[in-house]
């Protein structure tokens, strides 16, 4: 069975569960109700000091949540007991890490656009006029952290203070991923174009590409004895 | 597999060990299995027997000696390996949300196989699950839990089994369906290597039996005439104390 | 200590002796910035020490992933390290550099902030390491760790560029420095590469010697 072949089998798997014990879809739409909550009460009274750190923000609560959101793709397998046998897998194993961050994306894209109509809705946010410049850079944003994300919580899953190590060792990692998306946010919620600003959607997209495919090769690495 | 040479069969293990955080769990090891074979190994507990099959099925990796199965070897083609074993281990391996049959689809998928869905249905059936097989594992009792597990030895084709206390919530009937499967497997040629507790059946279904002993192999022959009484008191001897 | 070892450190040592008499007593002062403009002889070698030894830490961690053999992974290990204690040097020189120049301990430009990144990205590979019990297995999460953890650093100084610059343009890149300081420089420079030598060398040895001593620990 081929790599490809393999990442729908964890897609279709993961999705599956998702759907049937909602653990992970409800936690993640509390865990964002209460972070915009709390951006309301931590920033200023007026308005317009939340729509001007509104994109920094968005992007904060996203990294805050997609933390959780891989975590969760290997928690599951954790509590299941089902993470070793993975290296019962003859061949193809970077398809699983594919798999992961395919399912990764979902959980984390269903979690951006919660937050997203949140914010919308109580902070005022003018959203549709954004919406068209606005996907490609949740997208290209999120796969970028899910990509790197995804292999770490790989290596800690399987260690004790996985809690901590995670967020400690992909923080200051993800920042190429953070600063280009913000910016970009920035400027798609302004209704401006991005052509005067081209480095920073070729920027994504190359971090995107090479993290998948670093991430794909050392995927095995980690999961084998 | 090299073209014109006799393909080798069987296994054959030499001085396998492993080493975990400072402590030797397996020593030395010399093992030979033929097709047809069924080695049944006794122990105490934490005496490597758990070890040693997790390495034959490649999922740990030995620190030292080599192992050899049908030609490939354990470590350097681990992947022809693993397309040859099967392992029923402590873990169930189960996801909760799924039901049987979900679950057996996709360990078959994701080891290689591409069984059909009446595959998965006839193995799920032999297994005695055919009123269950779309509820969620979660809601089954550990009993049922555990013949998911035999039915995922029913759907893979691999010539050798790895069987970590199989007993185990294991109710009599499916017990028989066990040794039945068992049986039928040695007869095509395949391979057993059992770990167990269970004296009277693990030694009535050996054809080699071993012992196991602070990791390392203190005993290892055909069962021939041995009779379990014997067998046993020569348990208590060796591994009196710990073992020897 | 080996005698390559002594010999690193003492050239190192004179070296650096010479290297700090030249930069904090002869060189004159720059024109622009007075006296504080020495620690410059600290500073910049610090970080370029500190891009050697992550980049070591970079061909080690492929070697290891590739060939598995213990070496790489003890330079890897080691080099980490010393990257990251230089790595420590340069923010902090950098720090003090800063409040007479720019009235503040710490500014989020561009360079200063991809050098704490840097610092933290590392810190985050040696408690990795810490965590793991397993050697090998610890070897193989760092490595990991020291390849993608390079290449996002690179990814980040593009970034954080982009987003700001306070900092001036490297002083080596410029070429404005004048001569009389540029020899103390390369002088610092050169002592600081053997130091690094030396503490590398130092710590390779010791965790040499520390896998020897499980190894005997476990014939029993």
């Amino acid at each position: 069975m081929n790599f490809l072949a393999l990442a729908a089998e964890i897609l279709r798997k993961d999705l599956r569960i998702e759907a049937r014990s909602r653990e992970g879809v409800n936690t993640l739409l509390f865990f964002s109700a209460l972070l915009v909550f709390l951006f309301r009460f931590a920033l200023g009274p007026t308005e317009a000091e939340v729509r001007q750190g509104a994109p920094g923000l968005l992007w904060f609560a996203f990294i805050l949540t997609g933390l959780w959101g891989v975590a969760r793709t290997f928690q599951i397998e954790r509590e299941n007991d089902c993470l070793e046998s993975f290296r019962l897998v003859p061949e193809g194993l970077g398809g699983i890490y594919l798999g992961k961050v395919l399912v990764g994306c979902c959980l984390m894209v269903a979690t951006e656009l919660m937050i997203l109509a949140m914010f919308g809705l109580f902070f005022h946010l003018d959203l549709w006029v954004a919406t068209a410049w606005l996907v490609p850079v949740l997208v290209l944003g999120t796969v970028g952290f899910v990509a790197i994300g995804t292999l770490f919580a790989a290596i800690t899953a399987q260690l004790k203070a996985r809690e901590v190590l995670l967020p400690l060792l992909l923080f200051p990692l993800v920042i190429p991923v953070l600063l280009p998306a913000s910016r970009l946010t920035e400027l798609a919620l302004a209704g401006e174009s991005f052509a005067a600003e081209p480095h920073w959607l070729r920027l994504l997209v190359v971090f995107d590409l090479v993290f998948l495919v670093l991430g794909y090769l050392t995927f095995p690495l980690v999961v084998e004895d | 597999m090299v073209h014109g040479e006799i393909r080798e069969v069987g296994l054959r293990i030499r001085g396998l060990g492993k080493a975990f955080r400072g402590t030797w769990a397996l020593r030395d090891v010399d093992l030979d299995l033929a097709p047809g074979e069924a080695l049944v190994l006794f122990g105490p507990n934490g005496s490597g027997k758990t070890t040693l099959l997790k390495i034959l099925a490649t999922v740990l990796r030995p620190t030292r000696g080599t192992g050899v199965l049908g030609g490939a070897d354990l470590v350097q083609e681990r992947d022809t390996v693993r397309r040859r074993v099967e392992l029923l281990s402590h873990e169930s391996y189960l996801y909760e949300d799924l039901t049987p049959r979900e679950n057996l689809s996709f360990a078959a998928a994701i080891r290689g196989g591409c069984p059909g869905g009446d595959a998965v249905a006839a193995a799920l059936e032999r297994a005695g699950l055919g009123a269950v097989e779309d509820e969620r594992v979660r809601t089954l009792s550990s009993g049922m839990k555990r013949r998911i597990s035999l039915a995922r030895l029913f759907v893979g084709k691999s010539d050798l089994w790895l069987l970590d206390e199989p007993y185990t919530n294991l109710d009599r009937e499916a017990t028989k369906l066990l040794e039945a499967a068992l049986q039928e497997h040695r007869e095509r040629g395949g391979m057993i290597v059992m770990a167990t507790h269970n004296f009277f059946d693990g030694f009535r279904l050996a054809t080699r039996v071993a012992i196991l002993a602070r990791g390392r192999l203190i005993l290892d022959e055909p069962r021939g005439t041995m009779t379990l009484p014997a067998f046993q008191e020569l348990y208590a001897l060796r591994t009196e104390g710990g073992g020897r | 200590m080996n005698r390559l070892t002594i010999l690193l450190g003492l050239g190192a040592v004179a070296l650096l002796v010479a290297g700090l008499w030249m930069g904090l007593v002869q060189a004159p002062p720059d024109a622009v910035q007075g006296e504080v403009q020495r620690i410059m002889y600290l500073h910049v070698p610090s970080i370029l020490t500190a891009y050697l030894a992550f980049t070591v830490v970079l061909v080690c961690s492929i070697g290891y992933l590739v060939r598995g053999t213990r070496g790489w992974d003890r330079l890897a290990h080691a080099s980490a390290e010393v990257g990251v204690v230089f790595t420590a040097i340069t923010l902090f020189t950098g720090s003090i550099w800063g409040k007479p120049t720019w009235g503040v301990w710490w500014t989020w430009d561009a360079r200063l902030t991809g050098t704490a990144v840097l610092f933290l990205v590392y810190l985050g590979y040696l408690m990795l390491r810490s965590v793991v019990e397993d050697r090998d297995r610890a070897g193989r999460y760092a490595a990991v760790v020291g390849i993608l953890g390079f290449v996002d650093v690179i990814f980040t100084h593009m970034a954080v560029t982009w987003f700001r610059t306070l900092h001036q343009p490297s002083s080596l890149q410029r070429g404005t420095i004048d001569t009389a300081l540029q020899l103390p420089l390369y002088v610092n420079l050169l002592a600081f590469a053997l130091l690094y030598a030396t503490f590398v060398a130092g710590r390779v040895r010791l965790t040499a010697l520390d896998e020897a001593i499980e190894a005997q620990g476990l014939r029993g």
